[in-house]
């Protein structure tokens, strides 16, 4: 709980000013704390007549933190294919476990992986531990929660990450659960902490608006999500070595309460452009339906979808459902790049509520430059093809 | 039917700021409201009981003003509301917050069908509702875009997969966290405003549900917040300048964060 | 303005305006330009209750009053008048069974239209009737233990759509205005049929057609009250909905300005944006006085109507010539101060500007309605 000494409190206000969540307000002279303060010790720190204090002890629940070692990385497979993001948990798994000389291992369920295993080892892992089971082939929750705490607890990894898929997001929870553990979900940068090894983990918060480091100080292992697209694998290197263990599940842990009927797979007509973090649009400045091509592109390697103006729409370039605007749909995405769009009244009307507006157009002119954060006047068909170039070379690097 | 459905009050995180300078969340004219995700929650559990009959309990791990969503459900459809609420939940990560509500819901009693928002909109985490149906031995299934489904005994639904979605069955006891896509929800009735401003809400604190201390708010949380800042300011309005190659330089800069 | 409403006032016009902003609105170009009849709209409003309102509570309604029907109609209006008139003039269908009807005449179809499940029409007007009612040719003549009812009526508001339609008709011509009488036709009798929907100017949400009776028979016990009270009852109930018409423009003047201040406040023009302008910023002021003493005086009127039913008539005109004029008024300023945008479809206001010159023609002219006061003020005086 904080506590407020009344008697060093002389109610200055410094803690109120700092305060990120409004909690304290000064009340006949002294600090008072209210309903929506979350314990974040940031008023403490800026006491400066110490009359703060947080008595909180750290969750202790491992007698023993020093026996957990190593960083696991939970690899998703499904449909014959790994997901990207394992390898690129692995890029950073790669380097926490440098920082704290410890073995990177991954753990990959499924059936019929063949050589993936390999391939996770090429791509920076010290042992993988494969559960190939034909009773792992269809994602259940708590098949994969069973096997993957029972690893877990066997080998006693410090960290595990996970991807934030739609699998990941579900069943880490559950083993998270079972296993006491904190989790972190979504991180956005992973490192360690210099003091005691702790992992810190950073994530946004409040859709995005906020961004907190957070920490799981005395529990093991410490466990997080990751997005895909947000950390960078490691090259492919045929050469390193790493060790195959062979899991069998039991019986047990293949039985399920949950039963797949049918999986489906997604046809891609099914638009929502509402939904979209990033979206890239374009307008008439394209010329051609063909111009779609190049925003789908740079749209592709962008992890955005695709927008448009109503002029283009009315063209026939591009189907309705992808149309921004007073007639269209209303967008308010974390990024918008208007490629050849004038910005006229009724298409601003239906993205000025993006967080960030990038605008390429030929015109200088353009009334799209008025919103815009960004904007760079030129030729699109010159500028998109080397945005995209580059793009992809910072990935990489 | 005995559905339970878990809500939360959120401030509209759209509008949810942290000044760069003060570091301070902005939180001036920012509507407190009832997390957009378990409006679905409710509105499918309210659509079973009038399929299937039975009673919708809401529950809510809060602070006192979430008694205001609560009412607000009851004027949605439905029949029973729940505030825990206690000083000692404050600060409570995903962790505390399973065991806070395992521990309510073993205090309301039997049910069905547990459902939740896939995820809060200030803490984005999608913890809890895995959490809780672990913590209670049931099965779940997450991001549920459609109940196919119910039966007597169990459910068979649509859940969201990267690649498309499986259709999934599940006895009885479960629970499902759904997404917006599952359905539209309803604008209250008059006379569910009516019996919502009459409604009488059970109250249950930290001792009412036999909490261990230790288990619960900051000190029962394993993850603990250790720094909050804002992301990478906006630019001011710019036209970039220099070479093309340069501009898209900047550019490309400027993009990484949303990659 | 505060207008001190009670708390189960400010429930309904929450409900409604909820309605409006997230359903309403939404969709209310797409149902202008197909000319389709808002049923999705009316079912969610009927499971919110809302057709239960001015319905009496021992027939499942709310009992609410004159005042708390304006409430609902005006934010409703806001969103779109062709649905507020589908909703407004389903009342216009059954307060002449409120009014005049016996108890299991109403027993037998509030219920159904508290719940929303019935939809209701009032069919008054005639090719050669409209503002003189009294020129109807629709005759009902009683054989044994049937009404045989002959004649045509046109533009009845929720033709087609409704299930029971009150029809006025002559049943003793000789006795001039006191030879009218009201029924209750149901959808399904035999001999009753609705032409094809009007296309119409605005409201074209709302569906519009003739009501067709070729020898319709219909049962005894659908005669509303006593034959030959048919124009007393339709005086009553015209009284007693005209608010709700006042309320609809009210709306529709609110939805208007909303529009045109959103618009002005961003439109840029010689380097500002063109709310800067002294010329602009009057227009709106006047649009903004129009519509709060329109507003002010529907509720007053609607009060007083609650209060005071034997005294209806010229509050009933005044609030419903005033706040239709102001709705014509303020929805074509609307479209000046948008300039050329008010004018393309695109935008809300040209459709507001069609929808509105109904409102100073239906439910008696704004003509007609200054005969009334006018007449009025001579009773008075006298």
């Amino acid at each position: 709980m904080l506590e407020i000494d009344k008697e060093l409190c002389i109610g200055c206000g410094i803690c109120e000013d700092n305060c990120p969540f409004g909690a304290i307000s000064i009340e006949e002279g002294l600090a008072v704390v209210g309903e929506t303060c979350t314990l974040c010790g940031a008023c403490v720190e800026s006491c400066e007549v110490e009359a703060l204090t947080l008595d909180v002890e750290s969750k202790q629940v491992q007698d023993d933190l020093s026996s957990w070692v190593g960083v696991l990385v939970f690899c998703e497979f499904r449909r014959g294919e790994l997901a990207p993001v394992s390898l690129e948990l692995l890029g950073i798994g790669r380097k926490l476990a440098d920082t704290r000389g410890v073995q990177l291992s991954a753990l990959l369920l499924g059936h019929e992986t063949s050589d993936t295993a390999q391939l996770l080892i090429g791509h920076g892992a010290d042992v993988v531990y494969l559960a190939d089971h034909a009773g792992l082939r269809e994602f259940k929750d708590d098949c994969y929660s069973k096997v993957t705490s029972a690893l877990i607890l066997d080998y006693k990894p410090e960290i595990v990450l996970a991807g934030a898929t739609a699998i990941g997001r579900s069943f880490i929870a559950g083993v998270a659960t079972t296993l006491d553990a904190g989790l972190t979900a979504d991180c956005t940068k992973l490192e360690v902490r210099e003091e005691d090894g702790a992992l810190l983990q950073t994530r946004p918060a409040f859709g995005g608006n906020i961004m907190a480091t957070i920490v799981s100080e005395g529990t093991r292992p410490q466990m997080a999500t990751v997005r895909p697209n947000v950390m960078k694998s490691l090259d492919f290197d045929g050469s390193r070595k790493g060790k195959i263990v062979e899991i069998t599940p039991t019986e047990q842990q293949l039985q399920s309460r949950i039963q797949v009927v049918e999986s489906v797979v997604a046809e891609a007509g099914r638009v929502n452009i509402q939904e979209a973090d990033i979206l890239i649009s374009g307008g008439r400045g394209l010329e051609s339906e063909k111009g779609f091509e190049l925003i789908s592109e740079l749209a592709g390697v962008m992890g955005a979808k695709v927008s448009a103006s109503r002029a283009v729409v009315d063209a026939g370039w591009i189907p309705y459902p992808h149309q921004v605007g007073q007639t269209g749909k209303t967008v308010a995405p974390k990024l918008y790049m208007a490629c050849g769009i004038s910005g006229a009244v009724q298409h601003v009307a239906g993205m000025q509520s993006a967080e960030t507006i990038v605008a390429i157009n030929r015109d200088e002119h353009a009334s799209i430059f008025n919103v815009a954060d960004i904007g760079i006047v030129g030729d699109l068909f010159e500028i998109i093809p080397k945005l995209i170039r580059k793009i992809e070379e910072r990935r990489k690097s | 039917m005995k559905i339970i459905v878990c809500v939360k009050q959120v401030p509209d995180a759209k509008d949810v700021r942290l000044d760069p300078v003060t570091n301070t969340l902005a939180r001036e004219g920012v509507e407190s409201i009832m997390n957009p995700f378990d409006q679905h929650a409710l509105e499918e559990a309210v659509r079973l009981k009038d399929k299937h009959g039975g009673e919708v309990t809401v529950v809510t791990m809060g602070p006192p003003q979430a008694e205001d969503m609560l009412r607000l459900a009851i004027s949605c459809g439905a029949d029973q509301a729940v505030l825990v609420s206690d000083r000692s939940f404050a600060g409570a990560d995903t962790w505390a917050t399973a065991y806070t509500l395992e521990h309510a819901l073993k205090k309301i009693g039997d049910f069905d069908l547990i459902l939740c928002g896939k995820q809060a909109i200030d803490g984005d985490t999608a913890q809890v509702g895995p959490g809780l149906a672990t913590r209670l031995g049931i099965p779940y299934l997450t991001c549920v875009q459609k109940v196919r489904e119910a039966s007597e005994t169990g459910l068979v639904v649509e859940r969201m997969m990267d690649d498309g979605y499986d259709v999934v069955a599940v006895d009885y006891p479960a629970l499902l966290t759904v997404v917006k896509d599952i359905n539209e929800p309803r604008v209250p009735s008059l006379k569910g405003k009516m019996k919502a401003k009459k409604a009488e809400i059970i109250k249950l604190s930290a001792e009412d549900i036999n909490a261990d201390p230790t288990c619960i708010g900051l000190p029962g949380s394993p993850t603990k917040v250790v720094n909050v800042f804002p992301p990478e300011a906006r630019g001011d309005r710019s036209v970039l300048s220099g070479t093309l190659d340069e501009q898209l330089d900047q550019l490309v800069e400027k993009l990484i964060p949303y990659l | 303005m505060d207008y001190f409403l009670t708390e189960e006032q400010q429930m309904i016009v929450d409900i409604a305006s909820q309605i409006t902003d997230e359903r309403i609105i939404p969709i209310r170009a797409e149902l202008d330009e197909k000319h389709e009849f808002p049923r999705q709209i009316l079912n969610e409003m009927a499971q919110a209750d809302l057709f239960g309102v001015p319905i009496p509570e021992e027939y499942g309604g709310f009992g609410g009053g004159c005042l708390d029907i304006a409430l609902t109609v005006e934010q409703l209006g806001r969103g779109c008048i062709g649905v507020g008139t589908a909703y407004a003039a389903n009342f216009l269908g059954v307060y002449p069974i409120i009014i005049s009807g016996s108890e299991e005449m109403k027993q037998k179809y509030l219920p159904d239209v508290a719940t929303g499940k019935k939809f209701g029409a009032f069919g008054l007007t005639e090719a050669n009737a409209g503002s003189d009612a009294s020129g109807i040719q629709t005759t009902a003549v009683l054989d044994g233990d049937e009404w045989v009812l002959n004649g045509t009526k046109q533009w009845i508001t929720n033709g087609g759509e409704a299930q029971i339609y009150t029809v006025v008709a002559i049943t003793d011509r000789s006795r001039g205005p006191r030879g009218a009488s009201l029924f209750v036709v149901e959808e399904g009798d035999p001999g009753f049929s609705c032409g094809p929907k009007e296309k119409k100017m605005g409201i074209r949400a709302s569906s519009t057609t003739e009501l067709i009776f070729k020898d319709c028979r219909i049962p005894k016990d659908r005669l509303i009250g006593r034959a030959g009270t048919g124009f007393i009852t339709v005086m009553k109930t015209l009284d007693l909905s005209r608010p709700g018409i006042a309320a609809l423009g009210v709306g529709l003047a609110q939805g208007a300005l909303d529009e045109a201040v959103k618009y002005a406040k961003q439109r840029q023009q010689f380097g500002k944006p063109i709310i800067a302008f002294q010329a602009v910023q009057h227009m709106l002021a006047d649009m903004a006085i129009g519509i709060e003493s329109a507003r002010s005086l529907v509720y007053s009127a609607a009060k007083h109507i609650q209060a005071h039913p034997k005294d209806m008539s010229k509050a009933s005109a005044m609030c419903k010539t005033y706040a239709t004029d102001v709705a014509m008024k303020v929805s074509t300023d609307a479209v000046q101060v948008m300039g050329g945008y008010g004018y393309m479809c695109e935008y809300p206001a040209e459709k507001m500007m069609r929808d509105a010159k109904i409102l100073q023609i239906y439910e008696g002219t704004n003509q007609i309605q200054r005969n009334v006061i006018g007449q009025e003020l001579n009773k008075e005086y006298s």
